[in-house]
This record gives structure tokens, C-alpha cells and sequence, in this order.
């Protein structure tokens, strides 16, 4: 039997005609790791609501169909009692978890369906061992990290031990080094204990080469089913946006088959002849030409007027830790810089204090004019129920807002939300000096980030220097020049995105990553490239690689 | 609101008791303090406290509230010293105040306005040192014995405090860093607040969704007469789900040993309120006010004053097996 199954599922949410999933007929077998792909707002969180009853249980709507969790029909039985045999992560950990400590969030569910205290404290004490949050158990829940707290979360979905695990893009708060973390678990969980996992990602990169099965989601219908390996063959022609970057720079330079993981690719360039040599160990990877290297230059000339400049910045919490620990940073026009390190590394803090919303406990900062901050959540600057409200209608048609005008600002996707909420910072006045960004990234799509990376690159092509904290090595490489890498407060590495990016395990694009950093290739473009100059320059091409 | 002023586990003596001893603990120095009146006695216990919160780890939080208390406790003391009129010590008069009478302000008024104030600090101090050093989530487990939805929504909401804080937060932050600054005006705070409201519904909505997925709908308390409703419909996972509930009685929790701190703390919270106690039936540093001061310090007194900082603070002396 099926661990879960669509049968002609038809669901529209409530006050909308509009489908979110239609038609949607698939069945999921016992020990699958299953991913879902496709665009934001496609379906991939609604067919996961479904899967666990919260459709239409919770949100309401039509629903058509029958969804059956190991073998129970979700109109029969909702969310609270089908939750022995499914467990669920969201993306938002925050609201994940609602009791006071690690201990009583693991316990919460086991309680809650009435297991006696000796099976609550066993069940606890096997998930914190499994997840590895046995020494979190006695630590309050407002303590913990970002991803500290992601894991405990999946640990409360997995402590009645479900059949089956659904999990909403659990990676989109989670810096690279959580994030990998958390996929090596899953495929644990998979391998292990036979858990079927349905996950649900932008970043495919991450967990291609884990998964069984890829289901593309397309205006809530399944626009494919298939291996990862079928799934890139197919979306290198149907669906170009969810394509992964190994995959691009495999169709760009004409390999076949297009990768499934950094391996995959390594293993099929070495096989033709194409591995690039890597740099030597303590050799920087080579700047290359097609990098301007201005900002160097920039931040050497004291001529020159900086649009922002941090000098020896510390922040020191009484009573508490230094989150910042002297840092120095300078930002020249037209600059743009990306900021990156672990959660918790004081980026955000650092944007903070470049915004002026903080006083650096020592140290100092200078502005070469206003500082626009744009904050991780784009919705705590919508005050009104209009788009049109929220900005002058100057502002809307510069920022291609204006056919939304008459909507909620709330009801935007997250890419439009992300653009209305960096027009309302900017405002409609005098250019900032500085545009600083804090996760723009979190929940986007594909497409939705290359839209930002394209509009903070014209901001510093007008002269407005850019600044974005990111844990994204791929957008980073698409909209910054230059990598500042924070650790424990600190500015540990700071050089252009070439070296930066291309050397590194976590903090690196997955392009650099097959191509062992060679080249200071980071983008699939210039990955191809150099590819195809390896090609030319290598004795005799292998029949079949090309084309 | 601070995010400091709620529980951690933190590695001190108090925090490793259990939450019960805990709560025991911080219920008898609330008793001493409605038991005694002695402002000597009292100051004692404050002291003592302030200590305790030192030896907590939690000082400069009950320092800060100690502060906030004196803003409440002030005009205690002075609305005794405008409205009372049983003193026969006159240190100030006012003169004829109409349909009040003579002004007279007196020594007895204000000291008994101390003494009050004293006491509402002291309830203040404790209040705080217990809500900070006893684990909400542990005490309500123990009444999840009697009412789990109930004790559940409780511990929900004593969670969401300090998240709802921050969501405050980050939205005044967020609404600082647009180029006019933040709303201002009736509207624009109207508008802020419609915004506040909507950020906490649509976070409760989601806190919602949770606690369906962790199956509350389907809660039974833990002692378990019922197995959760609808578990027994049938179906591969549930099905097990409900055999388990089945089993229960067969399974037993071996009870928790009490720890060094445990007892100690008990211990501590029996000998609090007997002195408290004693004190007040056997008349050992009793306080009159009115009509004439009556604030004896004898021995008695003495030893009462000195014996309740030791019985609050012995237990803290024991620094073994508190980390988390």
C-alpha cells in the first residue's frame, strides 16, 4: 500500500476561483525521498496541506478528490489524527514551536495523543538522540539558532516516529552549513528508518542527489514525475527556471546527462578528459578577466568619497556576548558587496549598525549619504490595505508595481512583496548610498532571485552601493563583486566573489564546486566557458560529449 | 519587553531543582511576605532575595526590576501618607482641605506606607525571581495531570509572549528604516497597530496550524482514560497509535529522585514560611502603626531578621550538579 496518494485532486482556497491544485493524481510509495519542484505559488506548499489534511481541514476551500495517508482518507480524518502517521515541517521554525523548552516542544505531540509519561520521556529522549538535540533538551526555545531550531521542529514532527515526513522548504532560513545538515539527516531518516520524506525546495541543488523522485508542480498540476536524472533532462527544455546550476553549466557547455549532485558532475568531467586542474593547495584560485576588480582599487584610494565606512565597529551586549568585534568595512559607489557567514556570524548586526539603527559600542561608522536597509521580513512595512498606498504613484511605476496597485500588499508573491518592500525603503526621493539587504532571498524562486540580483546590479550601476547579506553562494555571485565571510563577529575573508566563492566548501556556488574552484568560475556561464576552453586545449575531445 | 525577563535554564541551584520545589519555594517567601510586617523583617527578606537573584544568575534583571517596582511602590506611600489620618506623630500640616478635613500628614502614615511598599516589592521581587528561574513548561506539566488543554494553552501563551514582543519589535525597526521615518500621527499609528495586529493573527493562524499537525484537537490528559479520540478508526498508523494508548497502565515512569537541590530548597521553603509563621503567632517582631508607632528591636526581632536571609539563601551555597 501507498504511503500517500492523490487521486484526481481538485482544491481551490476559500474566496478564490482559482485551482491550486488541479487534477493532481500521484502515489508515493513506503521509504521514498520524493521532492517537490516548481515556481512560488505553483502548489508545491498547498499539495503538502493536502497531504497532511491541513487542506482542507484548517484552510478551507473546495476540495475535490481523495488524498489517502496510509490508507486513511484526509476527509474523514484531519490534521490532529492523522498526525501519528505524518509528520510536518514548515518553513517558518518560529511558529513551529510553541511550548517554552526543547523538552516539552519533542514531548508535545506524544502528550497530545496520550502516551503515558514513560512513552513521552522515551520517545523524547530517542528523537533528541536521533536528531542530535539531546544536549538543546533542558534550553529554552527563544534560545536557540535558527538552526538549532529547525531541528528541533523536524524532532517534534518525528517523535510519534510517522511513516511519513512533509516538509515545507525547511532550508530557507538555514545557512548552507544547517542546511547541508539538515538534507544529510533526511537522507538519514530515509535510509535508516525507512521514513518516506516528501520535501519541498527552491534550491534543488541541495537535495537532488538524495532524492528518489522529483515531481514538478506546474499552476497546481504535476508537470512531471520522474527520477532526478529524467527530471533535469526534462526541465533543461520544459521548464528552464528549475533548472540547477550543474545542470545549466552541463547544458551550456553540451554534456550529457546533465548532473544530480557535485559528484555526478565531477565524476562525468573526469571521465571526458574535462576536469579542469585545481589550484595548487595555498594558491588563490585566478581572478578572472571578466571580473572588474574597481573595487580593490576603490578601497585602496582615500581619494575617492566612501558611501560607507566602518571603522574598528564593535557591539557588545551587556551582560552578554560581543555579537560584532571590530569590524572594519568600507563601501566605495557602485560597489556591490555580499555578506556571508553562519547564522548567527552578525551580519544582520552589522547591517544594523551600516543603517545607523544601532550605536557601535565602540568603533564608529561614516555615511556617504542615506543607508536604505531593507530587513528580512518584507511585510512589516505593508501599513495599508492598498499597494497604492504604500508609495506615491512615481514610486510604483519605477518599481514595475503599478498593475498591482489596487491589491493587498499581503496578497503579493514573495518576489513582489521583496520588490515593494525595497521601494518603500529606497522611497521616491534621493537615490540612497547605500542599499543593504538583510536574507532578501528567503522563500524565492529562481526567477525571483535573478529579478532582485538584476535590480540591485542596475542600483550599483547608477552608483548606489549594495550591500546583502546572504546565504546564498548563487545569488551572491549573481549581485555582488566582492564577499566579505563574517564568523563569530569578525570579518574573516574579504576579497572579490571570484576567490571567495570559487574555493570554498559551504560558501561556494555549486559550479565552483564541480569545477573544483578553477578559473574563479562561479556561474554556469563562465563555467561553460572555461570548459570550452579546456575543451580546445585538450589533445582529442571524446566522442559524444558535445552536442 | 525584554526577552531577559524569562525563564533560562541557567546553571545555578535554583534553576537545577525541580519546578515544583521551585514554585514552592517562591510561594513561601510570597507568604513570609504577607506574613510579617516588621520593616526590618521585610527589608531582610528582600534582601535575601536580591541575593538569591545574584546567586541565580539572574541579578541584574531583578536589579532592574527592583527599579521598576520603586516607580510602583512610591505612590503607595504617599497616597497612605495624604489619606491616612490615624497617626498621632504630625510632621507637616496642610491646613483645612475642605470636605477632607485637616492636612495633617504623620509618622505613623508614612512609615505604614513604607511597610506596604515593602511588602508589594518584595511580592514583586519574588514573582519575578520565579518567573525566571522555574520552568513554566515543567510546572505545567504537573497541572497537564489535572487539565491538559487547559494547562497547555497556558504554557502556549506564556510562550508566545516573548515572540509576540519580538514580532513588536521588529516592526517598529522595520517601520524606522523607511526615508520618512516611522508613522506618526493618529493615522499613522492607526495604521501601525492595524499592522501589528494583523502580523499577530497571521502568526496565530500558523501557531494554529502547528499545534493541528501535533494533534490537539485530538488531546486526551496524559493519566489517559480515552487514547485520543478517533484513533481508533482504523487505518495502518493510527491503529498503532491507539494500541499504544492501550498499553498505558503497563508501562511505568520510574520516579524522579529528589536531588540535592530539591531538597535543600524544600527544606529552605518549610523553614521560610515556619519563621515567617512563628513570628507573626508568637508575636516576635510584630509592627503596630497606628495610633502610635510600635516597632520593638529586640532579640527576637534580631534573630528573626538574620535567620530568613540564611534560610533563603543556604540552599544557593550548594554550587554541585547545577549545570543544565
Amino acid at each position: 500500500m501507498s504511503v500517500l496518494s492523490f487521486e484526481e485532486v481538485n482544491y481551490s482556497y476559500p474566496s478564490t476561483q482559482t485551482l491550486a491544485l488541479e487534477g493532481v493524481s500521484l502515489e508515493i510509495e513506503p521509504g521514498e525521498l520524493c521532492l517537490l519542484a516548481g515556481l512560488s505559488g505553483h502548489g508545491k506548499s498547498t499539495l503538502l496541506r493536502a497531504a497532511c489534511g491541513l487542506a482542507p481541514h484548517f484552510h478551507g476551500g473546495h476540495f475535490a478528490g481523495r488524498v489517502r495517508i496510509c490508507g486513511l482518507d484526509t476527509r474523514e480524518h484531519g490534521p490532529s489524527h492523522l498526525g501519528g502517521a505524518v509528520g510536518v515541517l514548515l518553513q517558518d521554525p518560529e511558529t513551529q514551536l510553541v511550548m517554552n523548552s526543547v523538552r516539552a516542544e519533542l514531548a508535545l505531540a506524544l502528550e497530545s495523543r496520550g502516551h503515558s509519561p514513560a512513552e513521552v520521556a522515551r520517545g523524547v529522549e530517542e528523537v533528541a538522540l536521533a536528531l542530535g538535540v539531546d544536549h538543546l533538551l533542558d534550553r529554552s526555545t527563544h534560545e536557540l539558532s535558527g538552526g538549532e531550531k529547525q531541528r528541533v521542529a523536524l524532532g517534534a514532527a518525528l517523535a510519534g516516529k510517522p511513516k511519513l515526513v512533509l516538509l515545507d522548504e525547511p532550508t530557507s532560513q538555514l545557512d548552507p552549513v544547517a542546511a547541508d545538515e539538515l538534507i544529510g539527516l533526511l537522507w538519514r531518516l530515509n535510509q535508516e528508518w525507512e521514513t518516506t520524506i516528501v520535501l519541498s525546495e527552491h534550491r534543488l541543488e541541495r537535495c537532488l542527489a538524495v532524492a528518489d523522485r522529483v515531481i514538478a508542480l506546474h499552476g497546481g498540476r504535476v508537470a512531471h514525475d520522474g527520477s532526478p536524472s529524467a527530471f533535469l533532462e526534462w526541465s533543461a527544455s520544459h521548464a528552464p527556471a528549475l533548472q540547477t546550476p550543474g545542470a545549466k553549466l552541463f547544458s551550456l557547455a553540451g554534456l550529457s546527462p546533465p548532473p544530480v549532485g557535485v559528484k555526478q558532475a565531477r565524476a562525468t568531467l573526469r571521465s571526458h578528459g574535462l576536469l579542469p586542474p585545481e589550484p595548487e593547495p595555498g594558491q588563490a584560485a585566478d581572478t578572472p578577466t571578466h571580473l572588474p576588480v574597481r573595487s580593490r582599487r576603490r578601497r585602496r584610494s582615500p581619494a575617492v568619497a566612501q558611501a560607507l565606512q566602518m571603522r574598528g565597529v564593535w557591539h557588545e551586549l551587556r551582560h552578554g556576548p560581543a555579537i560584532l568585534r571590530g569590524v572594519d568595512l568600507t563601501l566605495a559607489p557602485g560597489e556591490s558587496v555580499a555578506l556571508m557567514g553562519r547564522n548567527g556570524a552578525g551580519k544582520s548586526t552589522l547591517l544594523r549598525h551600516a543603517a545607523g539603527l544601532l550605536e557601535p559600542t565602540r568603533g564608529g561608522v561614516q555615511w556617504g549619504g542615506r543607508v536604505a536597509l531593507l530587513l528580512q521580513n518584507p511585510g512589516d512595512y505593508f501599513l495599508h490595505e492598498h499597494v497604492r498606498d504604500e508609495l506615491s504613484a512615481t514610486a510604483l511605476e519605477r518599481a514595475g508595481l503599478t498593475p498591482m496597485a489596487e491589491r493587498n500588499p499581503r496578497d503579493l508573491s514573495g518576489g513582489e512583496r521583496q520588490r515593494l518592500a525595497l521601494a518603500i525603503v529606497t522611497g521616491d526621493g534621493e537615490p540612497p548610498a547605500v542599499v543593504a539587504l538583510d536574507e532578501p532571498t528567503r522563500g524565492m524562486d529562481r526567477e525571483a532571485k535573478a529579478t532582485l540580483a538584476a535590480e540591485l546590479r542596475r542600483r550599483a550601476k547608477q552608483g548606489q552601493a549594495v550591500l546583502v547579506a546572504t546565504h546564498d553562494p548563487e545569488f551572491a555571485c549573481a549581485c555582488a563583486e566582492r564577499v566579505v565571510l563574517l564568523a563569530d563577529g569578525r570579518v574573516i575573508a574579504d576579497g572579490p566573489a571570484a576567490e571567495l566563492l570559487a574555493g570554498g566548501w559551504y560558501f561556494a556556488t555549486e559550479t565552483a564546486r564541480i569545477l573544483g574552484g578553477a578559473g574563479g568560475a562561479l556561474g554556469p556561464e563562465q563555467g561553460a566557458a572555461l570548459l570550452s576552453g579546456t575543451e580546445r586545449s585538450m589533445p582529442k575531445v571524446p566522442a559524444g560529449v558535445s552536442g | 519587553m525584554n526577552r531577559a525577563l524569562f525563564y533560562r535554564r541557567l546553571p545555578s541551584p535554583l534553576h537545577a531543582a525541580r519546578a515544583g520545589v521551585g514554585a514552592l519555594w517562591a510561594a513561601a517567601l510570597g507568604a513570609a511576605a504577607l506574613l510579617l510586617y516588621h520593616p526590618l523583617a521585610l527589608l531582610a527578606l528582600g534582601l535575601a532575595l536580591l541575593g538569591a537573584g545574584v546567586a541565580a544568575g539572574v541579578g541584574h534583571e531583578l536589579r532592574r526590576t527592583l527599579r521598576t517596582a520603586l516607580m510602583v511602590v512610591l505612590p503607595i506611600v504617599v497616597i497612605n501618607v495624604l489619606v491616612a489620618r490615624d497617626g498621632l506623630t504630625v510632621f507637616a500640616r496642610l491646613g483645612d482641605l475642605g470636605p477632607f478635613g485637616q492636612g495633617n500628614l504623620t509618622v505613623e502614615a508614612l512609615v505604614y506606607g513604607v511597610v506596604i511598599a515593602l511588602k508589594v516589592t518584595v511580592l514583586i521581587l519574588v514573582t519575578t525571581l520565579a518567573s525566571l528561574t522555574v520552568d513554566p513548561d515543567e510546572l505545567l506539566a504537573l497541572l497537564r495531570r489535572l487539565a491538559f488543554r487547559s494547562a497547555l494553552t497556558a504554557s502556549l501563551a506564556t510562550r508566545m509572549v516573548p515572540v509576540l514582543a519580538a514580532d513588536s519589535q521588529r516592526l517598529a525597526e522595520a517601520q524606522r528604516t523607511r526615508p520618512e521615518g516611522p508613522a506618526r500621527g493618529a493615522r499613522g499609528r492607526v495604521a501601525l497597530f492595524a499592522a501589528v495586529l494583523g502580523g499577530s493573527l497571521d502568526r496565530a493562524m500558523d501557531v494554529a496550524a502547528t499545534l493541528e499537525l501535533r494533534g490537539f484537537a485530538a488531546a486526551t490528559d496524559s493519566r489517559g482514560q480515552g487514547g485520543g479520540r478517533g484513533l481508533g478508526r482504523g487505518g495502518q498508523g493510527l491503529g498503532r497509535s491507539g494500541r499504544r494508548g492501550g498499553r498505558r497502565g503497563r508501562v511505568r515512569r520510574p520516579a524522579r529522585p529528589w536531588s540535592r537541590h530539591d531538597l535543600a530548597f524544600a527544606a529552605s521553603a518549610v523553614a521560610v514560611f515556619a519563621l515567617a509563621l512563628a513570628g507573626r503567632l508568637s508575636g516576635v517582631a510584630s509592627f503596630d502603626a497606628y495610633p502610635q508607632l510600635h516597632m520593638p528591636l529586640d532579640v527576637g526581632t534580631l534573630v528573626l531578621c538574620l535567620a530568613l536571609p540564611l534560610a533563603v539563601l543556604l540552599p544557593m551555597c550548594d554550587r554541585r550538579g547545577i549545570e543544565p
